[in-house]
């Protein structure tokens, strides 16, 4: 009996390992990097709007440093233009969706990460 | 005497063999350092940053043969920005620039060994990476595709396209036709996460009517363009 409690001890030791393990990879990555993989082809290094991708991009992508045109939207939608591209909330197509790419986590923290770099708290 | 022919024989059935074994031993010393020649163990976005070159593992899937064959003995860029790009930008006055300190020349080959690496590439094909049979082929609307291609969907901002317009950070698509197989162009479209976890071209959710469409607009550019 005790031999069991000690096996389904360690079982669910591991199992709680193998859970706190799982979302460890998504956040052990850390959101500027994630920003510095997948928004800066367009938003840029400066994160102004003047990525690499500038020069073909018919719409100027969005300037995550202007405090008041970041200032005036709310985390919901910045989440969704995000998660469901530029045309979920009425802006360009050329801002694609993300959502195959981030998991809502890492687009949750991407909102509040956009808020330091706009200093534009909600 | 007798025997030498059939010793010459023996020989000549062997060379094709000799040869696909000298591509793969070509593959590990001259190709794996920068790219993956099996699937890696685990994927993330830090690994990215990692990689020197993309994956290869999935090569005969990927490529078509003949054009293999041509660029490994004559490489140019594929990719305006190298890889990965986020590695080799750099800020400037107006926007940022690739740094083209950071761009290293692809090895070249001689046309021999180029021929056995793109058959030891072309053997590369696991299970599950590409959809086999996704693109269907037929007729293609060039003006629906160029306009899905340019506006719609809005590929130009990263790929280059008709006339070698287009953004940076993505792989050139002008002559795409010619280096990749239909299968995987629409694959890639349709999920390139699946394909290659993590990587920064996005899931855009398409339609098969949209798949098909841009497969087709790719091959039939490569056919058009001049390169």
């Amino acid at each position: 009996m005790r031999h069991h409690s000690l096996l389904f001890g360690s079982a669910f030791i591991a199992a709680l390992a193998l859970v706190a393990a799982e979302p460890a990879d998504a956040a052990g990555t850390s959101i500027e990097r994630v920003y510095g993989t997948y928004c800066v082809q367009c938003h840029g290094l400066k994160r102004n709007g003047t990525g690499i991708n500038l020069p073909a991009l018919s719409v100027k992508p969005r300037d995550h440093t202007d405090a008041k045109g970041m200032g005036t939207l709310p985390d919901d939608e910045i989440f969704k233009a995000i998660k469901d591209g530029g045309l979920a909330v009425n802006k360009s197509v050329l801002m694609p969706s993300w959502g195959g790419t981030l998991d809502d986590k890492q687009i949750t923290e991407m909102v509040h990460y956009l808020r330091t770099v706009c200093k534009c708290g909600h | 005497m007798r025997t030498a022919l059939p010793m010459l024989l023996g020989l000549l059935a062997l060379a094709p063999l000799q040869a696909q074994a000298g591509g793969a031993d070509l593959l590990k010393s001259q190709c794996a350092a920068c790219h993956a020649l099996s699937k890696p163990a685990s994927t993330s976005i830090d690994s990215l940053w990692d990689r020197k070159a993309p994956d290869l593992y999935y090569a005969g899937d990927k490529f078509n043969r003949d054009w293999l064959v041509g660029w490994l003995q004559n490489p140019t860029p594929i990719r305006p920005a190298g890889y990965p790009y986020f590695k080799n930008i750099i800020e400037g006055p107006k926007h940022d620039e690739v740094d083209q300190s950071k761009l290293k020349p692809h090895v070249h080959l001689a046309k021999a060994d180029a021929e056995s690496v793109a058959d030891a590439l072309m053997a590369l094909k696991p299970d599950g990476v590409v959809e086999k049979g996704l693109y269907k082929g037929g007729s293609v609307n060039m003006r629906m595709g160029a306009m899905t291609f340019d506006k719609f969907r809005g590929c130009v901002a990263c790929h280059k396209g008709a006339d070698g317009k287009g953004g940076f950070s993505g792989a050139e698509l002008t002559d795409a036709g010619k280096r990749l197989q239909p299968d995987y162009i629409a694959s890639f479209i349709k999920d390139p996460q699946k394909i290659d976890p993590h990587i920064w071209m996005p899931t855009l959710a398409m339609n098969d009517h949209s798949i098909q469409l841009l497969t087709g607009y790719l091959i039939q550019l490569s056919k058009q363009e001049k390169k």
